[in-house]
C-alpha cells in the first residue's frame, strides 16, 4: 500500500484495521515453490517474500471482483470507474440493486474510531447485510456521520431538515443541537452527549457551534 | 464374569431405528428369566449402519441385523441355548448363505477396524470398560517420554490430519511445542460439518475416551494446560457421552491437576457449535470460541503460532487425536506400515448414498476406491451402475467410475480434483445428475459462506445462478466458460479454505461429466432428475390398469379407470415420482 | 429476566461465553426474544450490535418463536441423493409452511438441517426430536395426517 506501486482497494483504509473483504487488493506471492494470491492489506510482510502486484493472475482476479461488485451495485460511481479501468462494459451477471458492497468500513469506523458499535454485520453468506440491532433505531448511534464519510459507494446518506438529522439506512432520526450563539443546528445532540461523556468536557460548552467557539 | 454379552448398537443411527426399545426389552427379558450370566450392553456405532439396528452376541460374535423389539425373546433364547436365530443373520447376496459371525461378514472382512475397534465392544459411558481394554496405557507411556520423543513417534508414524487437507500431524505438534508461550491450548475439532460424514460423531459417541486420551497426550507434548472440544450442536448424544467421559476421566486422575502423579495439569472444556459449517475452519472455530461470529481470518499467522486468544494452539480433528494412543502403544512402525509411503494408518470413511452396504468403513490408506465401493460397499442397489463417488464434502469433488482403481490417499484424491476431507464418501449411480449435484453443493456453500469475501459470497452466488439456469434448460454455451472463469478466481482469490474449495464440485463435474452439462444446454437431463427437462408418462404396453399410480398422485394428474390404461396429464404433473415408486410393473417412464 | 440472570451467572458473565449463553437461552425459551438479547448485552457489557450479529450468524438460533412442534428435514448430500428434495417439497405442500417458518397457528415449524449423521436411514426427518428414516412421499403424508388427527383430539 506504499509509495510507487498502486494497488486498488475498496475495503481498506489506513485508519481502520485491515479486513480483507473486497479482494481487490490481491497480489501474487511466492514462498518457496508455491505461489498464491493473497489480499495485500492483511498479509504480513515477511523477509524474502516475493510479491507480484500486476501479474496476469492478479489482473484476472481483480477484474472478476470488479465485475461481481458491479453486478451487485451497478449504480456505484467508484465501481463504474474501476470497471472502465478494467475494460468492463456490462457485467455478465444479472444486475442487482444493492448500494452496499459489504466492505465493512462503516462497521469498523463505528467500532474502532467512534467506539459506538451501533452497527454490525448480520446474517451470513448471500444474505449478509450491515444493520442496526433488530433493524431499529439504535440508541448507541450518535449520527456522527463517520460511516457515511468512509463509505466508498455513498450508500449511507445523511439528510438534514432543520432540527432533525436522519440516516435512513440506520432508521435513525435525531434532534440537532442549536447553537446558543448563532442559532444554527450544527450537530446531533446525541453526538455531543457522547463527546462530553468520553472527553469529560462539560456538556454546556458543546452548546456552541465550532465556528462560534472560535470567535 | 458374565458368560454372554449382548451388545446392542446405541449410536444415533440405530437409536433412530428403535435400538432403545431393543435394549429395554433385552433388560426386561433377562430380568424376567433371572439370567445372571447375561450382560446387556449399549455400545457405540458398529459400522454396518445399513443393517441396523445391530445386535452382536458374545463370545461367538453372532451378528443379528434389523433387530426389532419383538425379536428380542427369540434372540435371547437362542443365545442361552447355544443356538442362532437364523432369520436375522446376515445373508450373503452372492451366495445366498447365512453368515453367523460378525467378522465373516463381507462388509467387515476387508476393513481394519482400529479406531472403531472398541465401538461395539465397550460401553462408552464406562471408563472401566475402556481401561480394562488397554485404555489410558498410552497416556501412561507418553508421560514417561519426552515431548521430543513423542513428536518423533508421531512423525515416524506418518500420521496426517484427518479433517481436511492432511497436514503432517507430527510437524504440527512440533511447531506448537516449539512456540514460546507459557499459555497454549489444545482444541479437538469435532465440528464435522460435511453432509454425509458422521464418523467423528460415532467415535465420540462410541469411544469418547480414545479422543480424550489423544488430547491429553497432545497437551503434555506441547505444554498446554487447557483444552476444548468444539462439537456440533446437532450431535446431542455425542455431546452427552463426551461430557460423561470428561467427568469420569477427571475422577480417575486422567484430567485435572497432577495427572497420574506427574506435574502436568490439563482441563478439557466443551464448546458447542452454533450451526455454521464455516466454523470447521480453524480460524473461524477460534473466533467462535472467543465469542465472535465465525469469520475466518488471514493465515499466517497460523494457530500453532497465534491461535486461541492469540496463544499457540494445537487444533486437530477427532480421528487424528484418536489415532495417537495407538501410535504410542503399538509403535510408529506398526502404524506407518498400515498405509502408504506418504500416509500411515487407517482412515474412517462414511460410505453412504447409492450403495448397498452403507455405513462406516475403516481401511488402511492406499486401498482403492473400487475395493471400498464394490468389495466392502457391495456396489449400488437394484443392480444400477455406480457412476461416481463424491469425497471431501462440499470442498471436494466427484470421481468417476473409470478411475476407481485410484488408491485412496491425500495426494491421489487431490490430483483427481477432490480432497480427502473428513472422510465422507457418497456413492452416486446413474440416477444422479451431475449438474444437479454441482447445484446442490453450491447451494450449500452460498448458505454457509460467512459472506466476507467478494469472490466467495458474490462468486458462489453467481455460480449457483448459472447452474440453476442450466438445470432449467436455459443454459448457454458461454455459461460454461463463465463458470470456469468464476471457479478459477473464487479458488484463487478467496481468503479461506471454504471459498478456495467451493468451486471443486463444479470443476470436477465439468471435468469428468462435461457431456451432462452439454446435454442440459441441449435441453436434456440424461439422469432424469432436473424437473424442467423431464416428463413422466405411462407406457401403455406395461400398464395393467391397477390404478396404484392414480391413488398416490398428489396432483390428481393421473387419469384413467381401473382395468383400463392410465395416462398422465403433463400440465398437472409436478414430477414428484410417487407414481413411479408405486408402479410394480415399471410402466411409469421418465424421459 | 431472572432465568437470564441465572444463565449469565452460570457462565461467569464472561463476554466470550456469549454463544454458549445464547444457546442456553435458546434451549430454554425455544427462541431468542428481543428483550432477552437486550438484557444479555447489558448484563455482559457487550455491544448489542455484537449480540445481534451473533444471533443472526449462527443457524442454531431463531429470532422468531418456534412452533410447539418442530419438523426437521435433513438435506444432507446422502439424503439429497436419496430423494430429500421430494420429502421437503411434500412437507411444504401439505403444511403450507416455508422453510424456516412457523405455521400461522404457531403449531408447527419447519427447518432443514445440513446433516443429521444418520445416512443409512436416508432420507431422514425428525419430528419433535424423534427420527423417521427411509421416508418417501407417502410416509411423510401419513405422518403429517397422523399429527393433524392427534391435534384434533
Amino acid at each position: 500500500m506504499e509509495a510507487k506501486v498502486r494497488i486498488p482497494t475498496l475495503c481498506h483504509d489506513e485508519a481502520l484495521s485491515p479486513y480483507g473483504a473486497c479482494r481487490l487488493c490481491v497480489v501474487e506471492i511466492r514462498s518457496g515453490d508455491k505461489t498464491q494470491l493473497v489480499s495485500s492489506c492483511t498479509y504480513p510482510a515477511l523477509d524474502g517474500l516475493e510479491v507480484r502486484t500486476n501479474s496476469d493472475r492478479v489482473t484476472k482476479a481483480r477484474r472478476m471482483v470488479v465485475e461481481l461488485l458491479l453486478a451487485r451495485s451497478p449504480g456505484a460511481k467508484v465501481l463504474r470507474e474501476l470497471a472502465a479501468e478494467f475494460g468492463i462494459e456490462e457485467p455478465r451477471f444479472k444486475k442487482e440493486d444493492e448500494d452496499c458492497i459489504l466492505c465493512g468500513r462503516c462497521v469498523r469506523a463505528c467500532a474502532e474510531i467512534v467506539g459506538a458499535n451501533a452497527i454490525s454485520f448480520i446474517g451470513r453468506g448471500a444474505s449478509r447485510e450491515v444493520e442496526t440491532p433488530f433493524r431499529k433505531e439504535s440508541n448507541k448511534c450518535i449520527e456522527c456521520g463517520l460511516c457515511a464519510f468512509v463509505c466508498p459507494t455513498e450508500a449511507i446518506r445523511l439528510e438534514e431538515a432543520g432540527k432533525v438529522r436522519r440516516i435512513e439506512r440506520w432508521h435513525a432520526s435525531k434532534e440537532m443541537q442549536q447553537c446558543k450563539v448563532c442559532g444554527r443546528y450544527f450537530a446531533p445532540k446525541a453526538q455531543l452527549d457522547f463527546v462530553a461523556e468520553k472527553s469529560g468536557v462539560p456538556r454546556e460548552t458543546l452548546e456552541i457551534c465550532e465556528t462560534c467557539r472560535q470567535m | 464374569m458374565k458368560k454372554i454379552v449382548i451388545s446392542v448398537c446405541g449410536s444415533t443411527g440405530c437409536l433412530a431405528g428403535g435400538a432403545e426399545d431393543v435394549v429395554r426389552k433385552f433388560k426386561e427379558e433377562t430380568g424376567k428369566l433371572g439370567a445372571e450370566s447375561v450382560e446387556v450392553k449399549t455400545t457405540g456405532c458398529h459400522g454396518f449402519c445399513e443393517r441396523g439396528p445391530l445386535v452382536v452376541v458374545y463370545p461367538e460374535r453372532t451378528m443379528y441385523c434389523g433387530v426389532k423389539e419383538s425379536d428380542v425373546p427369540e434372540i435371547l433364547s437362542a443365545a442361552l441355548n447355544g443356538r442362532t436365530l437364523d432369520r436375522l443373520l446376515y445373508t450373503d447376496p452372492t451366495t445366498g448363505k447365512k453368515i453367523q459371525h460378525e467378522y465373516d461378514v463381507p462388509f467387515y472382512t476387508k476393513q481394519r477396524r482400529i479406531l472403531l475397534g472398541l465401538n461395539g465392544v465397550i460401553d462408552p459411558t464406562s471408563i472401566d470398560d475402556y481401561i480394562s481394554r488397554g485404555g489410558y496405557s498410552a497416556l501412561r507411556k507418553a508421560l514417561k517420554m519426552s515431548p521430543v520423543e513423542v513428536i518423533l513417534e508421531i512423525k515416524k508414524a506418518k500420521l496426517r490430519g484427518r479433517g481436511g487437507a492432511g497436514f503432517p500431524t507430527g510437524l504440527k505438534w512440533e511447531l506448537c511445542a516449539n512456540a514460546k508461550s507459557d499459555v497454549k491450548y489444545v482444541i479437538c475439532n469435532a465440528d464435522e460439518g460435511d453432509p454425509g460424514a458422521y464418523q467423528d460423531r460415532s467415535l465420540i459417541e462410541g469411544n469418547p475416551h480414545s479422543v480424550l486420551e489423544g488430547m491429553i497426550i497432545g497437551a503434555h507434548t506441547i505444554g498446554s494446560s487447557q483444552g476444548y472440544v468444539y462439537i456440533r450442536h446437532e450431535y446431542p448424544l455425542a455431546l452427552k457421552n463426551l461430557v460423561t467421559a470428561i467427568g469420569q476421566a477427571k475422577e480417575r486422575g486422567f484430567l485435572g491437576k497432577g495427572i497420574l502423579g506427574s506435574g502436568f495439569d490439563f482441563e478439557v472444556g466443551v464448546k458447542r457449535g452454533g450451526g455454521a459449517f464455516v466454523c470447521g475452519e480453524e480460524t473461524a472455530l477460534i473466533a467462535s470460541i472467543e465469542g465472535r461470529p465465525g469469520e475466518p481470518r488471514q493465515r499466517p499467522p497460523y494457530p500453532t503460532e497465534s491461535g486461541l486468544w492469540g496463544k499457540p494452539t494445537l487444533i486437530d480433528n477427532v480421528k487424528t487425536l484418536a489415532s495417537v494412543p495407538f501410535i504410542i502403544d503399538k509403535g510408529a512402525e506398526w502404524y506407518s506400515e498400515l498405509g502408504t509411503s506418504k500416509s500411515g494408518g487407517t482412515m474412517i470413511f462414511s460410505l453412504v448414498g447409492k450403495v448397498n452396504n452403507s455405513g462406516l468403513v475403516e481401511v488402511p490408506l492406499g486401498m482403492t476406491l473400487r475395493e471400498i465401493i464394490y468389495e466392502i460397499g457391495g456396489g449400488a442397489p437394484e443392480g444400477k451402475e455406480v457412476k461416481a463417488v463424491q469425497t471431501g464434502g462440499p470442498s471436494g469433488g466427484v470421481i468417476p467410475r473409470r478411475i476407481f482403481d485410484l488408491p485412496v490417499d491425500y495426494e491421489t484424491l487431490a490430483q483427481a480434483g477432490s480432497i480427502m476431507g473428513s472422510g465422507g464418501m457418497i456413492v452416486m449411480d446413474e440416477t444422479v445428475c451431475m449438474v444437479d449435484i454441482a447445484k446442490y453443493f453450491l447451494n450449500f456453500t452460498t448458505e454457509e459462506s460467512c459472506g466476507k469475501c467478494t469472490t466467495c459470497r458474490e462468486g458462489t452466488k453467481r455460480m449457483l445462478e448459472i447452474l440453476t439456469r442450466i438445470s432449467e434448460g436455459k443454459g448457454k454455451q458461454e455459461d460454461l466458460n463463465t463458470l470456469e472463469e468464476l471457479a478459477s478466481v473464487i479458488s484463487e482469490a478467496s481468503m479461506c479454505a471454504l471459498g478456495k474449495t467451493a468451486p471443486n464440485p463444479v470443476l470436477t463435474t465439468m471435468k469428468y461429466f462435461r457431456e451432462e452439462y452439454e446435454a442440459h444446454i441441449d435441453g436434456k437431463c440424461p439422469a432424469g432428475v432436473c424437473k424442467a427437462l423431464i416428463a413422466y408418462s405411462i407406457d401403455e404396453d406395461k400398464c395393467t390398469g391397477c390404478g396404484a399410480c392414480a391413488i398416490v398422485c398428489p396432483q390428481k394428474a393421473v387419469i384413467g379407470e381401473k382395468g383400463k390404461k392410465y395416462r398422465i396429464e403433463a400440465e398437472k404433473c409436478i414430477k414428484c415420482g410417487a407414481c413411479r415408486d408405486a408402479c410394480r410393473f415399471g410402466a411409469v417412464v421418465v424421459t | 429476566m431472572q432465568e437470564i440472570d441465572e444463565i449469565l451467572d452460570r457462565h461467569g458473565r464472561r463476554e466470550d461465553e456469549l454463544i454458549a449463553i445464547l444457546q442456553d437461552i435458546q434451549d430454554k425459551k425455544n427462541y431468542l426474544p428481543e428483550d432477552a438479547l437486550r438484557y444479555v448485552a447489558e448484563g455482559l457489557g457487550t455491544p448489542l450490535s455484537k449480540v445481534y450479529s451473533i444471533s443472526t450468524f449462527f443457524r442454531a438460533f431463531s429470532l422468531e418463536p418456534r412452533g410447539r412442534h418442530l419438523i426437521r428435514v435433513c438435506t444432507g448430500t446422502t439424503c439429497h441423493v436419496r430423494g430429500a428434495s421430494e420429502i421437503l417439497d411434500e412437507v411444504r405442500r401439505s403444511t403450507e409452511i416455508a422453510n424456516g417458518q412457523t405455521s400461522g397457528d404457531s403449531d408447527l415449524s419447519l427447518e432443514t438441517v445440513n446433516c443429521m449423521g444418520t445416512c443409512a436411514l436416508a432420507p431422514v426427518i425428525t419430528l419433535d426430536g424423534k427420527y423417521f428414516g427411509k421416508m418417501n412421499r407417502n410416509k411423510i403424508k401419513a405422518l403429517l395426517r397422523k399429527m393433524a388427527l392427534a391435534k384434533e383430539q
